[in-house]
């Protein structure tokens, strides 16, 4: 470190030789990442739209979108969606189902653990696109699932019709579990064997060595883990639009859908970037709520 | 219940569990697999009679399919490539020189790699519009570009802090230029670090469907994302076969480049600490 710090300090002569080497990143990324997201926070205040009048003159309508959207019933639905989506399949789902497969395939047979380990990943590095079809086609009518209850005399039901959210966000397990998997995997051999032994010593449960010892002492790692899930999973889209396209009707439509809809479908633009923003707000204040759980 | 049989049901318990989230976990995948080779294909899984190359043959014979492979291939390359190229750039700088605003930029930068895409994708399709890219593959890399670049500059500069600056230093003794230095002395030493962002960012955009289902409108220049997409969401499941064997092809890449980030990240490792010595 200290080699560094004195080359560096002999380098400040060339003051501005940084600037070549970060433009072109820079100008890359101000272009297509930054400046799109300035003008998501313009757009939402104009009436930006492909098609009818507003198409023809753009114009500033103030805060018209943020009202719009919090007199639509579906724009609640679709939060309340994401909401449910969220929790189900990331924090439960995803956290919960990651960090049981992690604890239960510590010191287990290494073959068992290669094989269930393998299929989990598979979900992982699998395409969304891919996940989707595979998930479809294992809920659909016609699908797997029924025909293995059909085998056992129990009539077929329609998932997608009639737990489409349930759907979702299985489909969503299945494709994201891998990751805290992986995650809590690593945490756990991380904790020495020591403070766990120590605890047995001194008479302690397996339920009280869990939850009064491992858990604490992996802690940071649960609450970074949950956070990139959540992040992750909040921009979930072409999982849900493959499988349920929303529907039926808006019983799946979660945020991402919604812009998708009122955007492209639509058309109107404005009130698409509005929802953007409402999305782009929602993980901000997750990432500040991790950032400070990181703190404590 | 005896201790003993407590003892029993703690040892089988877990196994049994783990089975079942493991039998969950493989009937969706076992179908896309089984389907492939199956020349009667049902959305259900199913014992084949008899197997069968041909869906793959026929999928691969397809001049479309070809081309929505070739696509995706020049898109997630392309990709790959320029952001291993100015990430090192970037990342030289950020690594090497004293810079008043290195921290909040880096912060900026981690912030930025967390950013879920999807929120800027409506005014991406504005800009697009604006700038004549829309429907353009090489706007559709762009694009690629620009949102992999934060997690590509961040990656590289922690790659790039731990090369030590005293072999670079001996290079400019020798006369070699800062460029010199990187593309001689640095770029080798980081070779897994660079491998690592370059598998990173080409399966996220090799498996990304919204983007360029965004920003593109031709079919004739859709992806293999996108490909599989019209195959199952615009004209209903009619071939499963087919559709399971492109499904499989188009899920290979990212699979192989999982295993190989594996192999390369863990001997990478042992290579650097090789160097150290």
């Amino acid at each position: 470190m200290s080699s560094l710090a004195v080359a560096s300090a002999g380098r400040r002569r060339k003051t501005w030789t940084w600037l070549y080497f970060l433009l072109p990143s820079l100008a890359i990324m101000l272009v297509f990442f930054i400046y799109p997201i300035i003008l998501t926070v313009f757009y939402s205040f104009t009436n930006l739209a492909l098609t009818g009048e507003a198409a023809k003159n753009l114009k500033f309508i103030g805060f018209d979108n943020y009202t719009h959207m919090f007199e639509d019933p579906t724009v609640r639905t679709s939060i309340w969606n994401t909401l449910v989506f969220l929790i189900g399949s990331a924090v439960v789902g995803q956290q919960v189902l990651g960090f049981l497969i992690a604890l239960f395939m510590k010191h287990k047979n290494k073959w068992f653990r290669r094989v269930v380990g393998t299929i989990v990943l598979a979900g992982w590095v699998t395409p969304e696109i891919v996940c989707a079809l595979c998930l479809y086609s294992f809920f659909s009518d016609e699908g797997t699932l029924n025909a293995m209850l059909q085998s056992v005399g129990i009539p077929e039901v329609t998932w997608l019709y009639t737990v489409p959210m349930i759907t979702i966000i299985l489909a969503n397990i299945w494709h994201g579990t891998a990751f805290s998997m992986l995650v809590f995997q690593a945490a756990l051999d991380d904790v020495p064997s020591e403070i766990e032994e120590a605890a047995v010593v001194d008479g302690a449960t397996k339920w009280q060595i869990l939850t009064r010892v491992t858990i604490p002492y992996i802690k940071e790692t649960i609450t970074t883990n949950m956070m990139l899930v959540t992040l992750q999973t909040l921009g979930v889209f072409g999982l849900i639009y493959a499988m349920t396209g929303g529907g039926p009707g808006t019983s799946t439509t979660t945020l991402p859908i919604f812009m998708y809809n009122q955007a492209f479908v639509n058309y109107q633009l404005g009130y698409g970037t509005a929802i953007s923003l409402l999305l782009l707000f929602i993980g901000i204040i997750l990432s500040l709520f991790y950032i400070r759980s990181m703190r404590d | 219940m005896n201790s003993k049989q407590r003892k029993w049901i703690y040892n089988i318990l877990p196994y049994t569990i783990l089975a079942i989230v493991g039998i969950c976990f493989l009937l969706p995948l076992l179908w896309v697999l089984v389907a492939s080779v199956d020349p009667h294909a049902m959305q259900s899984l199913k014992m084949p009679d008899r197997l069968t190359g041909n869906n793959y043959v026929d999928v691969l014979k397809n001049p479309d399919n070809q081309r929505a492979f070739l696509i995706g291939l020049l898109m997630s390359g392309g990709q790959a490539l320029m952001v291993v190229l100015l990430g090192l750039l970037a990342a030289y700088p950020l690594s090497r020189y004293q810079l008043k605003f290195k921290k909040p930029f880096m912060l900026t930068i981690l912030f930025m790699t967390s950013l879920p895409i999807t929120a800027v994708m409506v005014p991406v399709y504005q800009l697009f519009l604006i700038l004549k890219l829309y429907n353009n593959i090489f706007g559709v890399i762009l694009f690629f570009i620009a949102s992999a670049m934060p997690y590509g500059i961040w990656m590289l500069k922690n790659f790039m802090d731990s090369v030590s600056i005293e072999l670079e230093e001996a290079a400019w003794i020798d006369g070699a230029s800062v460029f010199t230095g990187i593309r001689k002395v640095i770029a080798p030493l980081m070779v897994p670090g660079i491998c690592t962002v370059a598998i990173f960012t080409f399966s996220g955009s090799w498996g990304n469907f919204f983007v360029p289902y965004i920003l593109l409108q031709s079919p004739e220049r859709f992806p293999a994302s996108l490909k599989i997409y019209q195959f199952f969401g615009q004209y209903g499941m009619a071939d499963y076969g087919k559709l399971a064997a492109f499904s499989v092809m188009y899920a290979i890449p990212s699979i192989v480049l999982y295993i190989l980030s594996q192999r390369f990240m863990s001997k990478g490792f042992s290579m650097q600490g090789g160097m150290k010595g």
